[in-house]
């Protein structure tokens, strides 16, 4: 074990998958001379070279279309967007390229890619730059999309995503790149659509996934002054997503919310909720509820943003109006 | 039903011998007139559904350009891709059976006529977002380049597709790196129902290279030969010194932009007109000139349309997809839900 951040336990991820398969290449923008937006990068052009740690232009559709060619004929590319944001241009080629080239070859053709960057709210970013794009892509049949909270998950995810012959969406997130964690020695691979509990309890399940793993668990400690224990379960996955962790979690608490980043529209949270009420009704004793980004563009003002985003106190005053409804 | 077909599409290696060469030119040119044709009245029977976009007219460029390729060179083409997937080798059985949705087309029925891919023969599909492949094309030009495969990638799409962001990006990025890929722009004169002179501020389609600082190339699809010298040129660049052409080949669609489509925007003179200087005729002279003999000709015409036959008997005569085809084929493993 050691202790890495986050960023590091990305740059691990990449650099032992490369060495491992000459297939594998990074692409994005600012990825090699600059050392990455984020620095996520950092070190890989001295180490792999021009040919390999490919910087782009600010051409979303085409190098993101780069890599689903260059997939479908063998290789295995890492496309880095800058942030999730810009991917919005680059929609067709993952919607109508990336995720349907093997059903409508009939599957003659894969599309093993990885496309991977920061996700949702940084801070004060405003509105174009602050989506959380997840709810778009675990839309559609054809991708997987993953989302670690911990720089342990982060590493093997992203192992497992270059290795997986589809396409793989990793979801990161600015606020997480400098967060520390354990991570294993060693060749450590965390099998997609697996969720964890991060936080086991009795009175009541949080779901969430990546930033808001965090949140969730800042809110778990609050309650448990207040005598009310939380489960904290880590989806890590959101696509394929992990039905039986939830399932069993909410068998034992009776209680569900889903907490994400993202407006309440459709999405995750709405996917999870229809899903536990399906498989797990006689277990619920109140309705799941969804703590979500406000409805409405992410406005500027860190005033008007953190009211936006989902904080923990949110999280916390979701979670006791779900207590006030007694056990049936 | 699984039998081989009784005559067999042309190898596309170059036999010797200029005669032979442009009586396989010209025999493929048919074949993919004979297959279009056969296709039109598929979907008049209602055999064939969705969107149909015939390549009727534009034969010698296909035909050409393909010649100018080796096997195991890449093409990658926008959603009128009949002919590109029959010169690119494709069986007229897969490619008739995919468009009547069965299970024996080359995308298994899933595809449909404006998906036709055929890894065995490096055709890598056609595609119906607009200008979306052209990115694609760039990519698999790049991991030849990156794994110095020698190969070359053709990318054929409409002038339509030169007014959107994919063209531009694509180009761009195979200048930049230098990739050994050939783009071909067909240039049927309109977009669906829009001609050049309304969606373009240019006439010249070839001058969007000079952008680009890429070389090009622009001459009209009459002669087949002509087709394949012009195309070869291009493709020993990318070949040779891995550097990407764009190419403006002139040509004309006879029909419609789909099977929905009267063409009400030409006038009947326009398109007599271009009949007249029909590039299948004009091959099929050139081979009679060149002494291929009537004999030879009329063996040669009737084994396309005993190959046509075969291949709509076979479509017809082939089951349709089951659904346990959706998820197998929606994910490499098993189904994420």
């Amino acid at each position: 074990m050691r202790t890495l951040r986050f960023r590091e336990a990305l740059r691990e991820a990449m650099i032992e998958e490369m060495e491992r398969d000459d297939r594998v290449f990074l692409m994005g923008e600012e990825v090699g001379f600059y050392q990455g937006a984020y620095k996520v990068s950092e070190g890989m052009l001295e180490k792999f070279g021009t040919k390999r740690v490919i910087d782009t232009p600010i051409a979303e559709a085409g190098f993101a279309g780069v890599g689903v060619g260059a997939a479908m004929v063998g290789l295995r590319p890492i496309i880095e967007f800058m942030t999730w944001n810009f991917s919005a241009v680059a929609f067709d080629q993952i919607l109508n390229n990336a995720a349907k080239v093997r059903q409508m070859s009939g599957g003659q053709f894969d599309c093993p890619i990885v496309f991977r960057g920061p996700n949702a709210s940084a801070r004060q970013v405003g509105s174009q730059h602050s989506h959380a794009m997840e709810h778009f892509y675990a839309h559609v049949p054809g991708l997987k999309v993953v989302a670690p909270a911990f720089p342990a998950d982060a590493k093997g995810l992203l192992k497992a995503a270059i290795r997986d012959d589809n396409p793989v969406l990793l979801m990161e997130s600015e606020t997480l790149y400098g967060v520390k964690g354990e991570v294993p020695d060693g060749d450590q691979v965390v099998e997609l659509g697996k969720a964890t509990v991060a936080r086991p309890g009795t009175d009541v399940t949080i779901a969430a996934y990546s930033r808001m793993t965090h949140v969730a668990l800042e809110a778990a400690a609050v309650l448990e002054k207040e005598h009310i224990s939380a489960e904290v379960v880590d989806l890590r996955s959101l696509r394929p997503l992990d039905e039986g962790t939830l399932v069993a979690s909410v068998e034992r608490t009776h209680r569900m919310v889903v907490v994400h980043e993202g407006w309440p529209y459709g999405g995750v949270g709405a996917e999870i909720a229809d899903r536990v009420q399906r498989l797990a009704f006689d277990a619920l004793d109140a309705p799941i509820l969804r703590v979500t980004t406000l409805d409405v563009p992410m406005p500027y003002s860190a005033k008007l943003e953190a009211a936006c985003i989902p904080q923990a106190e949110r999280v916390v005053a979701t979670v006791k109006r779900l207590m006030a409804r007694g056990r049936a | 039903m699984t039998s081989e077909p009784p005559t067999q599409s042309p190898p596309l290696t170059r036999p010797s011998g200029e005669l032979e060469h442009l009586a396989q030119l010209y025999r493929q040119m048919l074949l993919i007139r004979r297959v279009e044709e056969e296709s039109a009245r598929g979907y008049a029977e209602g055999k064939i559904g969705g969107f149909l976009h015939l390549y009727i007219g534009q034969e010698a460029v296909a035909a050409g350009a393909l010649a100018a390729l080796r096997p195991d060179d890449y093409v990658i083409t926008t959603y009128r891709d009949h002919g590109i997937a029959l010169a690119k080798g494709m069986p007229p059985r897969a490619l008739l059976a995919e468009l009547f949705g069965k299970v024996t087309g080359c995308s298994r029925g899933l595809g449909g006529s404006m998906h036709m891919f055929d890894k065995e023969h490096h055709m890598l599909g056609g595609y119906g977002i607009v200008g979306g492949h052209i990115p694609l094309a760039a990519g698999v030009a790049f991991a030849s380049k990156y794994r110095e495969d020698g190969k070359v990638t053709l990318c054929f799409f409409g002038e339509g597709a030169v007014s959107i962001g994919g063209f531009h990006e694509g180009l761009s990025l195979a200048a930049l790196w230098k990739l050994p890929i050939v783009f071909i722009c067909e240039n049927n004169e309109y977009s669906m129902g829009t001609p050049l002179s309304r969606s373009m501020s240019v006439e010249d389609v070839s001058l969007k290279a000079l952008g680009y600082g890429m070389d090009r190339d622009r001459f009209f699809a009459d002669d087949v030969l002509e087709v394949e010298r012009r195309v070869g040129e291009a493709v020993k660049r990318a070949r040779e010194q891995s550097l990407p052409t764009l190419i403006e080949v002139r040509t004309y669609r006879f029909r419609g932009h789909s099977m929905s489509d009267p063409a009400k925007y030409r006038t009947q003179a326009e398109l007599d007109e271009h009949k007249k200087r029909d590039p299948l005729h004009r091959a099929r002279t050139a081979v009679l000139a060149q002494g291929l003999g009537d004999a030879r000709m009329e063996a040669l015409e009737k084994s396309v349309e005993a190959e046509v036959a075969d291949a709509v008997k076979f479509a017809n005569d082939s089951p349709e997809p089951t659904l346990a085809e959706l998820e197998a084929t929606t994910y490499s493993g098993p189904f994420a839900y």
